[in-house]
């Protein structure tokens, strides 16, 4: 690939994503994009590149940019994240919201399977929930892997990732080759396509985001944008989940690390910490 | 180093189990059949048993039955691997005392996943 042309493409995904490409993932362009070209009746990557240069074809930038992302995921991935929701955040909750109303935001939904993790772990104890308004709200970029969510249903190996076989009798049904999600879980989360550079108003306050492995494709102003918004619509005692590999650390103060609980961040100025028995 | 009791007939399927375990450090004892792994268990007993189902001589759920109705010892915690892949199977298993059930085919990240669950990793 031409460097301009990398650089094209590179400046592209950024504007319209935040998506941050360095040169070195020419590869994942040329063997994502390929197919794309040819789905669109285009012989090359060239055709293709000539077509968006040309043209501001905001479906086929949209399909580009859709390549582009990474979704993979699982049930429960990482565990630590939900482990403390489970024992700490929720409990803390609890006692924090009189008006027992939550709202939880899974900001890179993907196929599902982090916002349904969430759902589960609330389900498995409802008798506690009961009479409170809970809302599951599952952003995504990526209009194609939010179909699959909103279906609920996933094959032998993605169910096998990460979800107890347990919580598999409990909560999906075998449907020949897939299982899917029961009618009570999956409506328990609404998805909605959403982009994390546009205006987070519309979408309203969260007690708890989780936003992982997202920012590792931003670059750093992209980060602290992202970052200092979502501190926006977070109460003082929320709280915000990022992925393994990603820090709030010399990005933003306005945010920081819970000392002991890996990914998870609160607000500076907030109590969340003591809220829930870290301090 | 846990000890992991790999059950089944299949010599290709134990040495791909074998390698994916040796990998995230577990000690391997292999068994060909139900019987065999209960020879196995009176010898040596394993931290955690990786049971196929149908085998000749004696079946997974056989020997998991009697394993679990064996009284003073240390229960081992067993994962199902087998090719049964419906609920009603998946759930006869569980009421015997399986503790985790793999669907082949498996892969290094399934069994990884399954172990962490059931706190071996």
């Amino acid at each position: 690939m031409k460097n301009q042309d990398f650089e094209f493409l590179a400046g592209l995904l950024k504007e319209k994503s935040g998506l941050m490409l360095t040169p070195d993932k020419v590869y994942l362009l040329e063997s994502r994009l390929t197919p794309l070209s040819r789905k669109r009746g285009l012989e090359t990557l060239d055709a293709l590149i000539q077509k968006l240069r040309m043209s501001r074809d905001e479906a086929l930038i949209k399909d580009v940019t859709e390549a582009m992302t990474t979704n993979e995921s699982f049930f429960f991935r990482d565990n630590t994240p939900f482990d403390i929701f489970k024992n700490h955040v929720l409990p803390a909750m609890e006692k924090a919201r009189p008006n027992r109303k939550l709202r939880i935001w899974c900001a890179a939904a993907s196929t599902g399977q982090e916002p349904y993790s969430l759902a589960i772990l609330l389900k498995e104890n409802w008798a506690k929930w009961q009479g409170w308004n809970i809302e599951i709200v599952g952003t995504d970029i990526c209009t194609q892997v939010l179909e699959k969510a909103k279906a609920g249903t996933y094959s032998q190996f993605e169910v096998q990732r990460g979800l107890p076989i347990q919580m598999l009798i409990k909560y999906f049904k075998q449907e020949g080759d897939v299982w899917r999600l029961n009618d009570d879980i999956r409506n328990m989360v609404t998805y909605r396509p959403f982009n994390l550079l546009s205006n987070f108003n519309i979408l309203g306050s969260f007690d708890v985001i989780y936003c992982r492995n997202v920012l590792i494709y931003f670059d750093q102003p992209t980060k602290k944008d992202v970052l200092e918004r979502m501190h926006g619509v977070l109460p003082k005692d929320g709280t915000l989940f990022l992925g393994a590999a990603e820090t709030v650390l010399g990005i933003t103060d306005k945010l920081r690390p819970v000392r002991g609980q890996r990914g998870m961040y609160v607000s500076t100025e907030g109590n969340a910490e003591e809220l829930m028995g870290f301090k | 180093m846990k000890l992991c009791l790999v059950v089944d007939d299949s010599k290709v399927i134990r040495k791909v189990a074998r390698r994916i375990l040796e990998e995230i450090n577990f000690e391997i004892e292999e068994a060909v059949d139900g019987q065999d792994a209960l020879d196995a268990c009176e010898r040596n007993l394993p931290d955690v048993v990786l049971l196929d189902w149908n085998m000749p001589v004696m079946d997974g759920l056989e020997f998991l039955k009697a394993l679990r109705a064996k009284d003073g010892i240390q229960q081992p915690i067993v994962v199902f691997c087998t090719t049964e892949n419906d609920m009603s199977h998946i759930r006869m298993a569980i009421e015997a005392g399986a503790n985790e059930y793999i669907m082949k085919p498996f892969d290094r990240e399934i069994i990884e996943a399954k172990f962490t669950q059931v706190g071996l990793i």
